[in-house]
């Protein structure tokens, strides 16, 4: 493993001591009568993080979703932030077995231009929306810090918080993106266990763990104002890769206590390329997995993307979750024709990372989640 | 009249709403309504004033105190550059200074909220600093040119009750300005309790916005500040910590003048 960028004393520190732990075991001898005290009990300890993902509690979610409710409702208020992803780019380096853009699967690749960006970054404002997160794939060449720099400095003219998922970088890079308008950053490590990581990711600078790893730290020391963690649902057992993700999160909490930090809970979803899930993750197990990070974390947001579909979203938004995707679309220049103007057809050979299974518009989505009494928040920032 | 004189201003509702947290703005109006609330906060991250049709500030009565606040700053400088965008746009001159930097309690920043004060203050605002209880900084803050000083009852949203009760009790005892209890306030009776103990005015959101029912206990909540702020004026009786001793040490003195 290279050594490149390495935080000292950075989490995987903490990670090592935990990691040959024999989880299976401890897990299944968790009782029903220790995920009640957790239940009930004021601040929820690692163990008891770890009780609440154990499959006893698994039989216990209706008392756990009241109490996740309430704390969530405290903390959040009645309310959901709407935000949708732009992708810039989708040239990538890697080769991931899960992922649509890996760079064997043939087809058309680009990077939109910046007047591109700032058309399309339009049409997203047009639907009232102010918050962005845009995307790229792993290939630092064909989208460059400065290029995305560019592009925020362009979006901040219509969105009040924009916010990266792109390839992990050294420290002054985000510093740059912080100093171009850049307030938010999310990496997902995809896999915490370290064999199963070089096992998916065959070929590419994502090979490299630890870079991977210590990204969300670095974005914290740069200053950016969010930082949003997540592993890829179906590519391990869920169970441990949910305590590394909440000890993650915790540990940079802790650390960096002036970044807000959230995750999400991205369920591997269909893409281009041949690969099936190694493990299933059931609906029962997402809510479980979701309330329990609520108890562990009661002040970090969570993120619920439109890989899930409109029933569950809207099932999801009383349990936890503070922020949700709209009107998404995971292709590269997805929203626009060959004249800038909103897209009416499909077809011209691109193809987006992965299937979305929520495709309702953020007109349909707002309506939802109303329906539901909440308030959907476009915007929650403010350019100062 | 019971009139809260404040900031430039005459207030005869001592409750102040917080909107943060409600499941729909267009609760807002009846809330208003309801309690007779007359100040109203409001985080300026969240008003989008280039889109009328989301603009929560359409919401609230005109003839209501608006008082925008600086949530998410992290530094004195955000907070102060919050609070200019927000009279730019026509917010008025008065501003709740928030400055958080610890997202696993949201508790504030006193020393960068002291920065921002004097800077604001300085610039002709009417400055409301949420606070910590803590005596120094409160005199910093009155020194500094605050309009008022709010301390937390207990953190934000937390719906605890005054668990800074002592602390708070000292500030209204030692600062002659107006102390307004802001945050953690989860009951109608501890807003009386806060306001029987000489508190100037609660500041509410939580409690009300997550509520069943709202608009009823928005008006539940303005009834008990009303009765605690009475309870207060009414002067209670003093309680007795001590027994009457049967045969009293300074008998000899004599009759006390």
């Amino acid at each position: 493993m290279k050594q490149m960028g390495m935080i000292a004393m950075g989490f995987y520190e903490i990670y090592s001591k935990i990691k040959d732990t024999d989880f299976d075991n401890l897990l299944q001898g968790i009782t029903g009568q220790q995920v009640d005290r957790v239940i009930g009990a004021d601040t929820v300890s690692e163990n008891g993080f770890l009780a609440l993902l154990s499959p006893a509690a698994g039989k216990r979610l209706e008392p756990m979703a009241q109490k996740a409710h309430n704390l969530t409702v405290r903390n959040f208020g009645r309310v959901i932030t709407l935000y949708t992803p732009m992708y810039l780019s989708d040239f990538c380096t890697n080769e991931c077995v899960y992922c649509g853009f890996n760079t064997k699967n043939p087809m058309r690749r680009r990077t939109l231009t910046i007047e591109e960006v700032e058309r399309e970054g339009r049409l997203i404002a047009g639907t009232g929306l102010r918050h962005l997160l845009i995307l790229t794939g792993e290939a630092p060449h064909q989208a460059p810090v400065e290029y995305l720099a560019e592009c925020t400095r362009r979006l901040r003219k219509y969105f009040s918080s924009v916010s990266i998922e792109v390839y992990p970088m050294e420290t002054a890079g985000y510093r740059a993106l912080v100093a171009a308008g850049v307030d938010g950053m999310t990496v997902y490590q995809e896999v915490y266990d370290p064999a199963i990581y070089d096992r998916l990711h065959i070929k590419g600078p994502k090979k490299n763990y630890l870079f991977r790893l210590d990204a969300p730290e670095r974005a914290c020391q740069a200053g950016m104002r969010t930082v949003n963690l997540g592993a890829l649902l179906g590519l391990a057992d869920w169970r441990r890769e949910v305590f590394a993700l909440g000890l993650h999160a915790r540990y940079l909490q802790d650390k960096y206590p002036d970044t807000e930090i959230s995750v999400s809970f991205p369920r591997i979803r269909p893409a281009a390329g041949q690969f099936r899930p190694a493990v299933e993750v059931t609906d029962r197990e997402l809510v479980q997995m979701i309330l329990a990070i609520r108890f562990f974390l009661p002040r970090a947001g969570i993120t619920i993307s439109t890989r899930e579909r409109p029933e569950l979203r809207d099932n999801l938004i009383r349990l936890g979750v503070t922020k949700m995707s709209a009107g998404s679309c995971t292709e590269v220049g997805g929203r626009l024709d060959g004249e800038g103007h909103e897209r009416q057809s499909d077809g011209d050979g691109h193809e987006g990372q992965f299937e979305i299974s929520d495709t309702r518009s953020v007109a349909e989505m707002k309506a939802a989640i109303l329906q539901h009494g909440y308030q959907p928040v476009s915007k929650d920032w403010l350019v100062i | 009249m019971d009139i809260l004189k404040i900031g430039g201003q005459e207030i005869h509702n001592r409750l102040f709403l917080g909107t943060g947290k409600f499941a729909s703005d267009a609760l807002i109006p009846d809330v208003i309504r309801a309690s007779g609330v007359q100040v109203v906060t409001v985080a300026l991250r969240r008003v989008d004033f280039e889109n009328q049709q989301e603009n929560m500030l359409n919401y609230i009565d005109r003839d209501c105190v608006l008082m925008p606040n600086t949530s998410g700053a992290r530094t004195a400088d955000e907070a102060v550059r919050i609070a200019r965008i927000a009279r730019a746009a026509g917010c008025g001159n008065w501003v709740k200074i928030e400055v958080v930097k610890d997202n696993k309690y949201l508790l504030p920043d006193n020393y960068e909220t002291l920065k921002a004060t004097e800077i604001l203050a300085r610039e002709g605002f009417a400055v409301f600093p949420y606070m910590s209880p803590d005596l120094m900084a409160a005199r910093q803050m009155r020194d500094a040119g605050a309009a008022a000083v709010m301390p937390l009852g207990s953190p934000i949203g937390s719906n605890r009750g005054l668990q800074t009760r002592e602390l708070v009790r000292i500030l209204i005892d030692e600062i002659d300005l107006p102390i307004i209890v802001d945050a953690g306030i989860g009951r109608p009776s501890e807003a009386a309790e806060a306001m029987e103990m000489g508190a100037a005015a609660v500041l509410v959101n939580t409690a009300i916005a997550v509520a069943d029912d709202p608009v009823a206990m928005a008006e539940a909540f303005s009834l008990a500040v009303k009765a605690g702020r009475q309870g207060y004026l009414a002067g209670p009786g003093a309680v007795k910590m001590y027994a009457e001793a049967s045969s009293p040490l300074t008998g000899f003195l004599g009759t006390d003048y």
